[in-house]
């Protein structure tokens, strides 16, 4: 998981939909492996690109609705939202230059 | 390039065997450098649970905490460790260059890979479409979103059985697909799944399609023997059918087996090119285990310490 801003049902509305800039949202859960790796990485992506995109978080365990909403039975899954829309998806823990390739319209 | 120092050894990779190679290296001074993966590090006991086999641990252990344990074991005697994957190797010559995805470049006279394996795939033209919508390569992962649904594992050996029984705290019903009559998993591993009220067994067939439009909602597979092809529904299919050493760096620079995996001299860690050496996963196509992955990084590592005591031998008479 990263250290970004944790978003819930009540909360990923304002946060993530309703944003003026795209959203990064890190979907993940306490036993996912891979999603621990990959927090980092979404952390140093959060710094270097803060003027273009947002990055938060959600708990899939605590948030299942949302998780649910989006059709999510792989993490960690990396979404993008522009304008309230899923428009980009990374599965799976990557290294950073391919998640900035996978995203670059984003960033 | 950046004046960096030449050290005098980099592990690649941070599954046991680089790790133990680290505390072995680093106790003999050798001040290693781990280049651990950015999102690899702590190797494929990383996606595990309970490890039940590894001596040392009567009630076993988490995968991911023994891999904490042996990373804070090599930091203890001084390994340094760098969460950045290796992009390029230049392992010819008495200095080795590596790059890392940063652009840093890191330079030494000997070099451990060990590199593991990565999952192999099916192979099929909607694995990929469908992966992350169904298809998954982490059972500890991606259980969860599979309650009371049915479920299938593709595999025979003893991860496929670890994951089928770990599937069976969510899933309603686990269908393992084994392309043989038998298992290939540990007797111990088999007995458990067998015996398992949740798991059936689809035996003697290959899955040659997963359908789904935008998820996963069955599964085709063929019985081998019959030529016979029969849908499963399943919404789930988790991937479980072996792994490949990960020789994409190094397989234009060192000898391979007929294998895939990095050739080594006899017992030896030693490669085909002097001062590359090579332990776990990547030379073993047969074992493959974290206590014999582990075994082989301190082989590495004396190796290492050998090699590097007679290469400043050599120096001091020249």
């Amino acid at each position: 998981m990263s250290n970004a801003k944790a978003v819930t049902e009540a909360t990923f509305q304002a946060d993530v939909l309703d944003a003026d800039k795209p959203v990064i949202v890190d979907f993940w859960a306490e036993w996912c492996g891979p999603c621990r790796q990959l927090g980092p990485i979404l952390d140093q992506i959060a710094e270097e690109h803060a003027a273009k995109v947002d990055v938060v978080k959600v708990n899939v365990d605590e948030n299942q609705a949302i998780a649910a909403k989006y059709g999510i039975t792989s993490i960690p899954a990396v979404y993008v939202f522009k304008g309230g829309e899923h428009v980009a998806t990374s599965i799976g823990a990557k290294p950073k230059a391919v998640i900035e390739k996978d995203f670059a319209e984003y960033l | 390039m950046t004046p960096e120092e030449i050290r005098e050894v980099i592990i690649v990779g941070s599954g046991p065997a680089g790790y133990t190679a680290a505390v072995y290296t680093a106790r003999a001074n050798l001040n290693p450098l781990v280049i651990a993966g950015s999102v690899t590090a702590g190797g494929e006991l990383m996606n595990t649970t309970d490890v039940e086999n590894f001596p040392g641990f009567p009630e076993g252990i988490m995968g991911p905490d023994l891999m904490d344990n042996m990373q804070k074991q090599a930091e203890r005697f001084g390994a340094e460790i760098l969460f950045d994957d290796v992009t390029e190797m230049n392992l010819e010559g008495e200095i080795k260059t590596l790059s890392l995805a940063d652009g840093t470049i890191y330079r030494a006279r000997a070099v451990i890979v060990s590199t593991g394996s990565a999952y192999r795939e099916l192979g099929l033209q909607d694995e990929k479409r469908l992966s992350g919508h169904g298809v998954s390569w982490c059972a500890t992962c991606d259980g969860f979103f599979f309650r009371e649904q049915t479920i299938a594992v593709i595999g025979g050996g003893d991860s496929a059985m670890e994951e089928a029984l770990f599937l069976t705290k969510f899933a309603a019903k686990v269908i393992v697909v084994h392309r043989r009559n038998e298992l290939r998993a540990s007797k111990i591993m088999a007995d458990r799944a067998l015996a398992h009220e949740k798991i059936e067994f689809i035996w003697d067939s290959e899955v040659i399609g997963i359908n789904g439009a935008d998820k996963v909602d069955g599964l085709v597979v063929k019985n081998r023997t019959s030529g016979e092809e029969t849908t499963v529904n399943v919404t789930g299919i988790f991937v479980a059918i072996g792994n490949d050493p990960r020789v994409d760096l190094v397989k234009d620079q060192l000898e391979l087996t007929a294998e895939g995996t990095i050739a080594v001299d006899g017992r030896t860690s030693k490669t085909s090119l002097p001062g590359v050496f090579a332990a776990g996963d990547v030379i073993d196509s047969t074992y493959r285990q974290a206590i014999t992955a582990a075994a082989s990084g301190c082989a590495a590592a004396q190796d290492v310490e050998h090699y590097l005591a007679n290469v400043s031998e050599t120096l001091a008479t020249v």
